[in-house]
């Protein structure tokens, strides 16, 4: 089955990388390379990149971490790297009423605060980084 | 069953209208006090450590100082607050007819300054208003809340409403997901309470000083990354409305002691 949807952005926001969903995933790197997964790490335990606010995972070097979303560890079994792009760029394909923030939309949203609006959460080789350190966290 | 007690039942059904999708059911509403750790309940509990009691007593000399150039205090009005002001915070914000909307008790008190006192409105968070506010609303600890039962401010609730259930920011989130969906789970491993608005301004061990019910609306409306409705707005007046008809029942605990 293949969906094929290439997003473009909205006039007015920062460009968004155009990328194409193909079933109930993202297959292309949305840089075109590879991410770094030491460096994913560390933007998934980073505050601000929000992800630990609702996941725990095997970080055993911090008690701030959230029970509001599954527990990441394994989460590279469950998901294949395409599947795990898709859920970082907009995680309401798999629910529509999830509370998991879409990480790379611009468009949309309500009353976005001055310093954020028209920018996705992360940019495009942060979540390349992301997904590159999912897929790792197998048990 | 005999008639009388069909009737009984009938009423008792009647004067419990159907909750919405996701609301709390009244007996299982709890203030944030009781998701607190003993230590701060402590605080809380003691009046002389309690910090906000502080704010207090400041608000008690301002109740009698005279101001303005009506050169007169809010108790040439309204004589010892002990009695007249006995229960007030537990039904604001109320409405104004004059505005012809509901008005939070630092709107009414700065509307006292105008019209009766002729003094300059209290900047909003300034400790001379939360000082006033906290000695008003403290009051009425312990009255349980019946704010939003005037039909007149029905609409406001209901915009309340409206905004409390609206996803907003950049992380798309709204009121609902983390208050009612959410309640005893952790953020960031920082517990999640209801959201109950039970005992403002209150004192935040974070903040380091008193802050009121709006301050807090607004830090949670910057934490989803929203652009946060300024002091006085008529939508977190309807969302402050809102948090306390949806609070019915539950006890004031101004000045409440928060993490
Ligand atoms: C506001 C809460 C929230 C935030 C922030 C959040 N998530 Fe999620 N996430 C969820 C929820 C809830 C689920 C469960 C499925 C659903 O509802 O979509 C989920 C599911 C997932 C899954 C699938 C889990 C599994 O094994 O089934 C992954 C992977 C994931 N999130 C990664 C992330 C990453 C990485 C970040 C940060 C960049 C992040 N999430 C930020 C709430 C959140
Ligand atoms: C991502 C989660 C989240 C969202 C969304 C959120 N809040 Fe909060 N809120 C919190 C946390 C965490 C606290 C601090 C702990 C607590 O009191 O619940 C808090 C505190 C509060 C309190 C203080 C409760 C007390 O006991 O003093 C109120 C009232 C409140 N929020 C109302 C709101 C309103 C209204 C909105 C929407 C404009 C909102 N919150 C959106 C997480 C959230």
């Amino acid at each position: 089955m293949i969906a094929g949807l290439t997003f473009a952005c909205g006039a007015g926001a920062e460009e968004l990388a155009p990328y194409t969903v193909v079933g109930d995933g993202i297959p292309a790197s949305l840089t075109g390379t590879p991410g770094d997964a030491a460096r994913g790490r560390a933007l998934v335990l980073a505050r601000t990149t929000t992800c630990i606010l609702c996941h725990s995972g095997p970080f055993p070097e911090t008690r701030f971490q959230g029970d509001l979303a599954p527990d990441l560890t394994g989460a590279g079994n469950r998901w294949s790297v395409s599947q795990l792009r898709l859920r970082l760029v907009d995680a309401s394909r798999f629910n529509a009423q999830t509370i998991m923030p879409s990480y790379y939309r611009n468009d949309g949203l309500v009353r976005v605060g001055r310093s954020f609006a028209g920018k996705p959460i992360l940019s495009a080789a942060e979540i390349e980084d992301i997904v590159a350190y999912l897929a790792t966290l197998r048990d | 069953m005999n008639f009388w007690r069909a009737i009984a039942v009938a009423t008792l059904l009647a004067a419990a209208p159907a909750l919405l999708a996701g609301e709390i059911a009244p007996e299982a509403r709890r203030s944030g006090y009781a998701f607190m750790g003993p230590d701060t309940r402590a605080m809380q509990d003691d009046d002389t450590s309690n910090p906000g009691m502080l704010f207090v007593l400041d608000g008690e000399t301002l109740w009698t100082k005279k101001t303005g150039s009506a050169e007169k205090a809010c108790a040439d009005c309204h004589g010892d607050a002990r009695g007249s002001m006995q229960g007030v915070a537990a039904r604001y914000p109320a409405f104004d007819k004059t505005q012809g909307r509901p008005v939070t008790l630092d709107q009414r008190i700065n509307l006292c300054r105008a019209n009766h006192q002729q003094a300059t409105p209290l900047p909003y968070e300034s400790r001379d208003l939360l000082a006033l506010s906290a000695f008003v609303a403290h009051q009425a600890r312990g009255v349980a809340i019946t704010a939003g039962e005037d039909p007149q401010v029905k609409p406001f609730v209901e915009q309340g409403r409206d905004l409390f259930m609206q996803r907003e920011g950049q992380l798309n989130l709204a009121c609902t997901n983390c208050h009612d969906d959410n309640f005893d789970k952790h953020l960031a491993g920082a517990p999640i309470t209801q959201g109950q608005p039970t005992g403002y301004p209150m004192y935040r061990l974070e903040w380091q000083t008193l802050g009121s019910l709006e301050r807090r609306l607004r830090s949670c409306m910057s934490g989803v990354r929203a652009q946060a409705y300024d002091y006085g707005a008529p939508e977190l007046v309807a969302l402050e409305l809102f948090l306390m008809s949806r609070a019915r029942g539950l006890p004031m605990e101004t000045p409440a002691v928060r993490p």
